[in-house]
């Protein structure tokens, strides 16, 4: 008969199994950890630094997480605090930012230029994948936070918001001016192209 | 929000956005759909929201490299 460990060593072994529980879980979520990182960050270089280091900082203090929580925003939180923190992100004076159309100025303006299209779904065909990616990294930071938590990341309002450490309110307005900047960007785009 | 009662398509056009998001009140809901069911021109533009972005989120997608998949393991802290 296997004689009864000490108490220590069943302390030791249940946090080891707690540890090893929490990096499985934390890294089957690095795809989606990444895609959020790859657009908070300026460049592709930054994006893998920064999920790096955050992974680095998550192993090391686990033990902060609280099981059975969000923990796809418990990573996103410290990835963006660092990405704060190291001044990585992409700034824009305030007086540089674009000027917000109203909702409908992207379909017009893509719409116009091809004499009245009918179909809505090849209509957004028109725009070039690099020509997203280059306009969602000329939206002003703090717009291009929530666009990137809620529609590329899949965030609610209040996970984003927590993340953020912004009010709910703030999220939502946010996100609706920065879809605004979004479009005026992409039309711009759209212009310069034809020109 | 600012409301445009006097111009329904620039109304229906606010409404976008939270109608998307399904965040309308009912009543907000019902005066959107009530609208979009008489007007082709707004109808339009909401279907071409609703496809950008998904596009969108299609176009940003990009899959993190092999090799740093490998490093985030390695960062793991070893059992002693």
């Amino acid at each position: 008969m296997m004689a009864e460990a000490p108490p220590d060593a069943t302390r030791i072994a249940a946090e080891a199994r707690d540890r090893v529980r929490f990096e499985e879980e934390a890294l089957a979520l690095s795809d989606q950890v990444y895609r959020v990182a790859r657009h908070l960050a300026g460049s592709r270089e930054d994006a893998e630094e920064l999920v790096q280091e955050t992974y680095a900082r998550a192993f090391r203090s686990w033990r902060s997480y609280t099981p059975g929580t969000n923990l796809r925003a418990w990573l996103l939180r410290i990835l963006t605090n660092l990405n704060i923190d190291r001044g990585r992100r992409n700034q824009r004076a305030p007086q540089m930012q674009a000027l917000e159309a109203n909702d409908y100025y992207l379909y017009d303006k893509l719409s116009e230029s091809d004499g009245g299209l009918t179909d809505e779904d090849r209509v957004v065909e028109r725009l070039s994948q690099d020509d997203i990616v280059s306009a969602l990294s000329a939206v002003p930071h703090d717009f291009r936070d929530v666009i990137v938590l809620v529609d590329i990341g899949d965030f609610s309002y209040q996970d984003a918001a927590q993340i953020l450490d912004i009010p709910i309110g703030t999220v939502m307005s946010r996100l609706h001016r920065g879809r605004r900047i979004l479009k005026r960007e992409l039309a711009e785009s759209v212009v310069e192209e034809a020109s | 929000m600012k409301h445009s009662h006097d111009d329904p398509c620039a109304h229906c056009e606010e409404m976008m956005q939270p109608y998307l998001d399904h965040i309308l009140s009912d009543e907000e809901m019902r005066e959107a759909e009530h609208h979009l069911d008489e007007c082709e021109w707004c109808r339009r533009r909401y279907r071409f929201e609703e496809s950008l972005r998904v596009y969108v989120r299609q176009a940003v997608s990009e899959p993190m490299s092999v090799q740093l998949k490998q490093k985030l393991a390695a960062l793991r802290i070893p059992l002693n």
